[in-house]
């Protein structure tokens, strides 16, 4: 990756975009705008960290810039948006930090892009992590769903391009996805401003719930690997007692992880349990 | 088989891929499991590379990384 | 203790088989499989719509694609000249011609010392109008048609056409596609680079960039096609020939850029070919005037801010190589004697080189900035002013200052051609290289690569066409 690693918590807008907030007024969400205001960057007055992830050319800088009222310009192209971006918006009278994470297949394949999007998720604690989805592809985009969904509960999927979904004739169980993962799925189609009210309501709720959903525990087919993975969970439960995510962590160091193994090492995947506002830098 | 030789328009099944480590999860991400369901679409015109239909995307992959890909074809 | 949980993991995994990271990734995407089987309900038809399918045909046939690449892209370039000639004019008539002789009136009537309304008016003020009059119209239709078409979902398929000319070359299919971009604006095509994951084929990519020839280089090729090249033909093919010579500069363009990547993979830049990741999305209408909208609006802000920040100092620059003296002559002159000699080697002369050195922020200013000192140094008499860059009744009176004043033969235009194509990218692409590669290492060899290119090719044209004749 020829661009710097944005370390979590120190953000920069993309140099490609341009903050028009007097185009507020023509765009689309005007009318159901009444408890949404479009503070720009200003970390300043927020009280929650949201985190929005999610595969490349889902519609995830669409649902950013509906969120922000950053006019970037979003083009058809997988892998478009690498460099980070940071923006903040209102609701319900509470302000709100957005990171929008590079968009990544995973949080496994060792990329440069997959280990910010990791870091931020393990080490930055966002309140909410959003996960943009793409409608017509759910079968490619549920992994990363899932790989979130095992480091926190505290997760709204944004099911974006629900009207290119019905264009190509594909409909979504939105309900049986929703109960299968533990966490309220919104159906959007970003670009028309179709469902924000929704899925902004979500990302309150659960940023403001005081028992958020397990992370998941995904049993593994293989019972030597199941084995191995309980027998070190119990014992990385044991050495960092408020992880949450004892069976992810476990994972990661079977696996031989390099950022999970020096977390370890300096202890600082024990202060994983305490809340912040803040993400990490 | 291995996916660079399906013939174009024809359909086949993913059945193991013959690399390791992060080229491997690439081809995961991109939808190439054992099991997975493949169709040749098109080839570009120079020759290479070759888009495959794939869970639903078209998804280009160059020859020598086709070539790790062993399937099963299903005929058109 | 965490000594004792790292080797207890270490231990456990001697116990596993080699490929358990594999296997845990393949648990994962099964369980996503069967989630989004039993989630997903398709109505029985074929996935890709029978639009898409006979698009598709079409845009990727062996002849048919090659066709509609060079319609949709010759037809992007005409657009945005023709469509940029008239509010280009009129810019320039309100910004440059206007605009100055008003705050020129203005600064003499408020009795402005002359140095200060010189350095101001002349240089910094007019430098700046001229990048805007010049370069925003254009800029504003390219770059929206540029993006219409990304939209529609149409640059893959390109990718997808040209990938194995790049792979070839050592580099990354999606290069085409910044190279693309860069004839709208090479900081752009920088910028754009970001979409290639490894570094090592983002670096070919942004080094190259600069052989795609940017928008602001566009009217000197133009104008030494129309008044140089064209001018060596009868009159009823001159247009013909003119745009010839300009499509002969850009394809040359194109074999540089693959040549020279070639060049970089096997040398400083050599690897493995990145996994290559490239999907075809499927078509979609573009939201037209959203799209329009966002892009000249974002674009005209870009515009504006480079004309601000590299212009106008160019501006100041030029104005006091022209007025400031050393002597018997202004800098402008010693500047030019010194670069006299490299200037023949090159088949060009001083006054060309000393322009691209003051107006490297700028390529929209070289033609304006040559014939002005071409007029002060070579005939002070000729109604010019040092250091005020000006632009004549139209391209007939240009050839014949440069011929007969500069002194130009169709060796020095069509040098000039071929050094347009082959010099340093200009200073907000330098900064834009420097901003994303963190390298002022890869940032030096992309600024004097292709200067230095410029300056061998030019030298042995130049060499040969003199030993011919």
């Amino acid at each position: 990756m020829a661009t710097p690693l944005p370390t979590p918590g120190v953000g920069r807008a993309p140099t490609e975009s341009t903050d028009t907030g007097g185009a507020c007024a023509s765009c689309a969400l005007a009318p159901e705008a009444t408890r949404l205001a479009r503070l720009g960057l200003d970390p300043g007055r927020y009280s929650h960290v949201v985190a929005l992830a999610g595969n490349p050319n889902t519609g995830k800088s669409t649902v950013f810039n509906a969120l922000t009222g950053l006019r970037q310009h979003v083009g058809n192209w997988a892998g478009k948006t690498v460099a980070r971006a940071e923006g903040g918006f209102s609701y319900g009278g509470v302000g709100y930090r957005i990171v929008d994470l590079p968009g990544t297949y995973s949080l496994l394949s060792a990329s440069a892009d997959e280990d910010v999007a990791r870091d931020v998720l393990l080490f930055g604690r966002p309140d909410v992590t959003v996960v943009v989805v793409d409608a017509t592809r759910l079968e490619r985009n549920l992994p990363l769903v899932l790989q979130v969904r095992q480091i926190t509960g505290r997760v709204v999927v944004a099911l974006n391009l629900v009207d290119e979904a019905r264009r190509h004739g594909i409909t979504i169980d939105v309900r049986h996805l929703a109960r299968e993962l533990g966490v309220p799925v919104v159906a959007t189609a970003a670009r028309r401003g179709e469902g924000l009210p929704d899925l902004l309501a979500a990302i309150e709720q659960v940023a403001t719930t005081d028992d958020p959903p397990a992370p998941l525990r995904l049993v593994h087919h293989d019972p030597e690997l199941e084995r191995a993975v309980a027998t070190l969970a119990d014992q990385v439960a044991a050495r960092f007692p408020s992880l949450p995510n004892t069976r992810w962590v476990a994972l990661r160091l079977l696996e031989g992880d390099p950022g999970i193994e020096a977390a370890v090492r300096d202890g600082s995947l024990g202060d994983q349990a305490a809340p912040t506002v803040e993400a990490a830098g | 088989m291995t996916l660079d030789e399906l013939p174009r328009g024809d359909r086949a099944v993913v059945t193991s891929l013959d690399i390791r480590g992060g080229a491997r999860r690439r081809l995961m991400d991109l939808g190439l499991l054992p099991g997975s369901a493949v169709h040749a679409e098109m080839t570009s015109p120079l020759g290479d590379p070759t888009a495959y239909e794939i869970r639903g995307a078209l998804v280009v992959l160059r020859r020598e990384q086709a070539r790790a890909v062993h399937v099963e074809p299903e005929g058109r | 203790m965490s000594t004792d949980l790292l080797e207890e993991a270490a231990r456990l995994r001697r116990g596993l088989p080699d490929d358990v990271g594999d296997r845990i990734v393949e648990s994962l995407y099964t369980d996503a499989t069967r989630l989004a089987e039993t989630s997903v309900d398709r109505d029985g038809t074929a996935s890709r719509l029978t639009v898409d399918r006979a698009l598709d045909r079409v845009l990727t046939h062996r002849v048919w694609g090659f066709v509609a690449m060079g319609v949709l892209f010759f037809g992007v370039f005409w657009f945005t000249i023709a469509g940029a000639a008239v509010p280009s004019d009129l810019l320039y008539t309100l910004l440059v011609e206007n605009g100055h002789a008003w705050l020129r009136d203005g600064a003499v009537a408020l009795g402005v010392p002359a140095v200060v309304t010189g350095l101001l008016v002349d240089g910094v003020y007019l430098a700046t109008a001229w990048v805007i009059a010049v370069m925003l119209p254009p800029m504003a239709i390219f770059f929206p048609l540029f993006t219409l078409l990304e939209d529609f979902g149409y640059l893959p398929r390109v990718a997808f056409n040209l990938d194995r000319l790049f792979a070839r070359a050592g580099a990354h299919g999606k290069q085409s596609l910044t190279m693309m971009m860069g004839y709208g604006c090479n900081a752009a095509g920088v910028t754009a680079t970001r979409i290639i994951d490894s570094r090592r084929e983002r670096l070919i990519a942004i080094i190259t960039n600069n052989f795609s020839i940017c928008n602001g280089r566009w009217p000197t090729l133009i104008l030494m096609g129309t008044i140089f090249v064209g001018a060596v033909v009868p009159p009823a093919l001159a247009g013909v020939v003119a745009a010839g010579a300009v499509i002969a500069v850009v394809i040359l363009g194109i074999g540089v850029t693959l040549a020279v990547s070639w060049a970089l993979s096997r040398t400083v830049l050599r690897g493995e070919s990145s996994v290559y990741s490239l999907e075809l999305p499927p078509y979609r209408p573009p939201r037209i005037l959203r799209t329009l909208w966002t892009s000249i609006i974002d674009r005209t802000f870009k515009v504006l801010r480079r004309a601000v920040v590299m212009a106008a100092p160019a501006g100041a620059v030029i104005w006091l190589v022209g007025n400031v003296h050393l002597g018997d002559a202004s800098l402008a002159g010693h500047l030019v004697t010194a670069l006299g000699p490299i200037g023949w080697v090159m088949g060009l002369n001083g006054i060309i080189l000393l322009a691209y050195l003051v107006a490297v922020p700028a390529n929209e200013i070289i033609i304006p900035t040559i014939v002005m000192l071409t007029l002060t140094l070579g005939a002070p008499a000729a109604g010019a002013t040092p250091g005020v860059m000006l632009e004549l009744g139209d391209d007939a009176q240009i050839g014949t200052v440069l011929v007969t004043t500069g002194g130009w033969t169709l060796l020095t235009a069509v040098n000039l051609m071929i050094f347009t194509l082959l010099h340093h990218p200009c200073s907000t692409t330098v900064l834009t290289i420097w901003h994303e590669t963190r390298s002022v290492r890869w940032t030096a060899v992309a600024t004097l690569l292709p200067l230095a290119l410029g300056f061998v090719v030019c030298a042995s044209v130049a060499g040969v066409v003199r030993l011919l004749t």
